[in-house]
């Protein structure tokens, strides 16, 4: 049961082999069990839970159902669920109950999927291996020595060990990507604008985009379509055409052109890694795709534009938290601005504090045109290389990380290391593509490594179908960690 | 353009962190390093090129102007640090 | 040595949508607090704004009227500051690109000679729409502060203008202008009492031909009187203060209307840095030319140009033409009047302005509340204009339709009030008081020509106040003449 695929549990809960209850509690107990190893969740609710999955196994008795009825998702502790503690990872909002659902959360509850419980992140999902987080550090399933990524590390390493059926993430520099590599599963980041941001707590508001987090790319692409659609009330929700992800998964890959940047293979690649993209690009190439080398002259800048845009955006984003009409507020303070200064110094983490010391920076008088707006100059140019690149080829692929899961406490005294960890998987956010990341085997010591596929805009189906037709073929993505029981 | 310790304390006033000696210390060399590896970017040539501040080229869909929400103000403020007769309390604010 | 004043105003005015800028809460005024503070305008974490397209509409009409340039792309920025009014952090307005460019807004400003204005052409720096925050109340919290919300997120039109005026009155009549626009196009209640158009005056003195001085804003002016008195008083200040020796520092300062002072703030942090930069939850605002178009089709006939009509065409003064446009209610009322009382434009003017208005005053309406239609007061007019009443006969008319109403004919022919204008009768009369006073008759026809007056008034008496006095004017003229 552990094993199978979304839509072999819908069948089986369809064909009442197992009801959402007994599947949601198998679940439910298996965390029980393993989150105190893994640490993957912040929040559990059984009985929040086994409501829904209640509701859902009457709603499976009528016909017909969603794809997804039942299935006990696994939802990143940004979304804000109704009655549900949502923290974002941050001491700040650690006993912050959200009053409203965001409309990820609406979608699945809207196909009575069944929200298994919050998973842990980097605190306002700024970081790259879940060591940020007010909750405590994920460990990888992989090696619980190793991070899992970041910051959807916990909904990665949940997917991973098998403590859901699938997760949700959110990607504002690889945030599902990365994490998803780091814990050989899949994991794909929407084109901007395709899965509505209401609800979902925010770091950058130009650059985040949630997606879904699971063990193939087939099961990515039912989340997907519960997950995407237009809502009113982001306005930068685009207003498109429904369509059905899943559409076009069985489609051959001849005459495929895959376009291979020279900058994502360059020096700061691991060798265990290299050698994995190319065996899975020559995995491709049997399958009837032809391999173009391109170039993304400035995607060498995305990593200093990043950290200028990302952090000036979460400045402001995150002036919001000043202990006035909800989350954590000081329990001593002499004044107004010694309850500011107290409260947001006590609630926040330091890497929070760090980046909004960078985009306070950044903004502030005398430098916004020097950095802000050369920032976002630049931020173009990268944007119009792949315009360019895709030109040339369908779709592009690489590295989804320049090495396999690091140790953790490696980084963590060094931000600009731990900010180097995301090279490959920031330019397709600056630019608001679609990237995912698939499982393309391990390294010398047994740890997965991710082969990133970058499409053009609203070219989502096609990505699934590539990724899909190597799991076909390839059977990286069915490989579990040794040490997590199944 | 070197970042100074006073730059620091006076971002962290602007951002309202309060922030010890040490901290600041500690605060001033990381974010050294962090502009270091900004200044990469500094010397690209962007003459004529439009900043890009949203990642999609698209214009702001506007909403009917009618009354949608409802008053939740007890649910809301279940989650306040203070209030008193539905008002939000903080420390007197000085004109 | 002369000084002069320099003024340019800020002014806020909150238009009339139902719903905020940016979220569906209700903007209307008076709710228990925070009753009508939606997740968006508490900024609960994960919210998203989406704007107002009554919002957008109304700015587009004050630019129309005001002959402004609308900007076909306008961004959304955010200002960074902390306050415990301001949910987010930050407020949403506009900053490098506003919806609305320079435009101009022509003033009659009064002199002091009762009845005389002036022209002056004030210039229109920009408008730009953004979010008004909450309410901080002091009193009764021990030492705490409360913050009501309802008022965070209603949309605002901040209207800058050039620093043209110079004095007082020039920025009292520029606001006062800008109140009747406003209202006028419909985008804004006007209610100075609670808050929906309040000033900012910045103000700054130098010599004439001077380099502008340094100048301070007075915040939150909520009447035209304090407007008035505040700029008078700092003014005032600011020259004591330089001829003392002393120097002008940027402040942002308060006027205090108990004491009839202004003061600096003393909260006003350090060095302000808002950090302003494009708000990326909000995409570039387009507007097309036939969205233009069409708001423009429901814009009304302006002040200024009915101000121009009413001179040229009808003959009004310059000040009559600009106290009958004071408010659109206003000038209806009078076309409406002078609908009814055809080419008595002056008649019309001055009743309106007469008694009309006195007796609005005395009860404290505004002339929606007129218990009297345009159609009543001008069939009165109508009754003047063709001789049938005298003015005074009017007056009892028009107390008669104020306080009980009817119809003025009924009224008139009632009460008994129509003017004898019997040519025959009235001569009758004039043979018998030329027969009853031959002393003063001769007086007048050897030139006093002063004792007119007490024929007049032996006429009127023996017509019992109801001949038409013009005739018998005329009558009496003629018969004295011999």
């Amino acid at each position: 049961m552990l094993n199978s695929s979304l839509q072999q549990l819908g069948a089986a809960l369809r064909s009442k082999k197992i009801s959402s209850v007994e599947l949601t509690q198998l679940y439910l107990s298996r965390i029980a069990a393993l989150n105190s190893k893994l640490n993957a969740y912040i929040t559990v609710n059984e009985e929040m839970s086994l409501a829904q999955a209640r509701a859902a196994d009457v709603q499976l008795a009528q016909s017909p159902t969603n794809a997804l009825t039942g299935i006990p998702i696994a939802q990143k502790d940004i979304f804000c669920a109704m009655g549900w503690r949502t923290t974002c990872g941050s001491k700040m909002l650690s006993d912050f109950i959200a009053p409203y659902d965001a409309h990820v959360i609406e979608q699945f509850n809207r196909v009575g999927a069944v929200n298994l419980g919050k998973t842990n992140m980097d605190e306002f999902a700024m970081g790259s291996s879940n060591e940020t987080s007010y909750f405590g550090t994920v460990k990888n399933p992989w090696n619980r020595n190793a991070v899992p990524g970041g910051s959807s590390g916990g909904s990665a390493a949940a997917v991973s060990a098998r403590l859901c059926a699938a997760a949700t993430g959110t990607d504002t520099g690889g945030s599902i990507r990365q994490p998803a590599a780091l814990c050989g599963i899949s994991g794909l980041k929407p084109t901007y604008g395709v899965v509505s941001r209401y609800g979902m707590i925010a770091f950058a508001s130009s650059l985040d985009q949630a997606g879904p987090m699971a063990r193939s790319a087939e099961d990515l692409a039912l989340l997907l379509n519960v997950m995407a659609g237009f809502d009113e009330r982001d306005s930068t929700s685009l207003q498109r055409e429904t369509e059905d992800f899943a559409r076009d998964l069985n489609k051959p890959l001849n005459g495929l052109r895959i376009g291979l940047p020279e900058e994502f293979f360059a020096a700061g690649l691991s060798a265990d890694v290299a050698q994995a993209i190319e065996s899975s690009i020559a995995e491709y190439k049997k399958l009837g795709a032809s391999v173009v080398d391109i170039s993304l002259p400035n995607s060498r800048l995305s990593i200093p534009v990043y950290y200028v845009l990302a952090p000036a955006e979460a400045s402001s984003n995150l002036s919001r938290y000043d202990g006035v009409r909800y989350g954590y507020r000081a329990p001593e303070y002499t004044n107004l601005a010694d309850m500011y200064e107290k409260s947001r110094a006590q609630g926040f983490g330091d890497e929070v504090k760090r980046r909004i010391m960078i985009g306070t920076y950044v903004l502030s008088h005398g430098y916004y045109d020097a950095y802000y707006l050369q920032a976002q100059k630049i931020r173009r140019l990268i944007a119009q290389d792949f315009v360019e690149a895709f030109k040339q080829c369908d779709v592009i692929m690489g590295p989804t990380t320049p090495t396999t899961a690091f140790n953790l406490g490696e980084k963590n005294d060094d931000p600009v290391q731990m900010y180097l960890s995301d090279i490959y998987t920031i330019a397709v956010n600056l630019a608001g593509l679609p990237g995912m990341s698939i499982p393309a085997g391990l390294d010398g010591n047994g740890l997965p490594v991710g082969l990133q596929i970058i499409g053009n805009y609203f070219d989502e189906a096609r990505m699934l179908n590539v990724a899909h037709q190597y799991q076909q073929v390839t059977d990286w993505h069915t490989r579990t960690p040794q040490h997590i029981e199944v | 353009m070197s970042l100074s310790i006073n730059d620091v304390y006076k971002v962290a006033r602007l951002a309202r962190l309060g922030m010890t000696e040490q901290e600041a210390q500690t605060a001033h060399a990381q974010l050294l390093n962090i502009f270091g590896l900004i200044a990469e970017m500094q010397a690209v040539d962007t003459t004529g090129i439009a900043p890009m501040p949203h990642a999609q080229d698209i214009t702001q869909r506007l909403r009917k102007d009618v009354v949608t929400e409802p008053n939740q103000r007890e649910l809301f403020q279940a989650a306040a640090p203070q209030i008193k007769n539905g008002l939000y309390l903080v420390p007197q604010v000085i004109e | 040595m002369q000084w002069e004043i320099v003024i340019g105003l800020e002014v806020h005015a909150q238009l009339s949508t139902s719903s905020k800028i940016f979220s569906g809460a209700s903007t209307a005024f008076g709710a228990e607090p925070n009753t009508q503070a939606c997740a968006v305008d508490l900024a609960l974490p994960g919210v998203l704004p989406v704007l107002n397209r009554g919002a957008v509409e109304r700015a587009v009409r004050f630019g129309l009227a005001v002959g402004a340039h609308i900007a076909p792309r306008s961004v959304f920025s955010r200002k960074n500051y902390f306050y415990p009014d301001l949910p987010k952090g930050y407020q949403i307005s506009q900053f490098d690109l506003p919806i609305i460019g320079q435009g101009s807004l022509t003033i009659q400003v009064p002199t002091t000679t009762a009845g005389q204005t002036y022209k002056k052409i004030v210039r229109l720096t920009r408008a730009h729409l953004e979010e008004d925050a909450g309410k901080s109340l002091h009193e009764d919290f021990h030492g705490m502060t409360g913050i009501d919300l309802n008022r965070a997120g209603t949309p605002l039109l901040e209207i800058v203008s050039e620093p043209d005026m110079r004095s007082a009155a020039e920025a009292v009549s520029y606001a006062k202008m800008l109140h009747t626009l406003v209202r006028w196009i419909g985008i804004c209640d006007g209610n100075m009492q609670e808050g929906s158009f309040r000033c900012d005056a910045n103000v700054s003195v130098r010599r004439p031909g001077a380099e502008l001085g340094t100048r301070r804003e007075i915040k939150n002016l909520n009447s035209f009187r304090f407007l008035q008195q505040a700029i008078e008083y700092e003014a005032q200040w600011q020259i004591d203060t330089l001829e003392n020796g002393g120097t002008i520092h940027q402040a942002t300062v308060l006027f205090d209307s108990d004491k009839g002072e202004t003061r600096a703030m003393r909260s006003k942090e350090d060095a302000h840095d808002y950090r302003y930069f494009p708000d990326p939850d909000l995409l570039p605002l387009a507007i097309d030319n036939e969205w233009i178009e069409q708001v423009r089709n429901t814009l009304p006939e302006l002040p200024l140009s009915k101000q121009t009509r009413y001179v040229a065409d009808l003959g009004l003064s310059v000040y009559d033409a600009d106290t009958l446009t004071s408010s659109r209610e206003m000038a209806d009322f009078f076309e409406a009047t002078l609908n009814e009382a055809t080419n008595e434009a002056k008649l019309c003017a001055n009743w309106l302005m007469g008694d009309v208005s006195a007796s609005l005053n005395r009860e404290d309406r505004d002339i929606t509340q007129c218990p009297i239609t345009p159609q009543q007061l001008g069939g009165m007019l109508k009754r003047i204009s063709d001789g049938t009443i005298s003015n005074s006969a009017a007056k009892e008319v028009f107390k008669v339709l104020w306080s009980e109403g009817g119809n003025p004919d009924t009224i008139i022919e009632t009460k008994g009030l129509k003017q004898m204008s019997d040519v025959g009768a009235m001569e009758a009369m004039v043979n018998e008081i030329i027969t009853a006073n031959p002393a003063q008759v001769a007086e007048y026809r050897s030139g006093k020509e002063k004792v007119f007056g007490y024929f007049v008034g032996l006429a009127m008496k023996a017509s019992k106040g109801k001949a038409n006095p013009a005739q018998m004017n005329e009558i009496l003229k003629r018969k004295l003449a011999g």
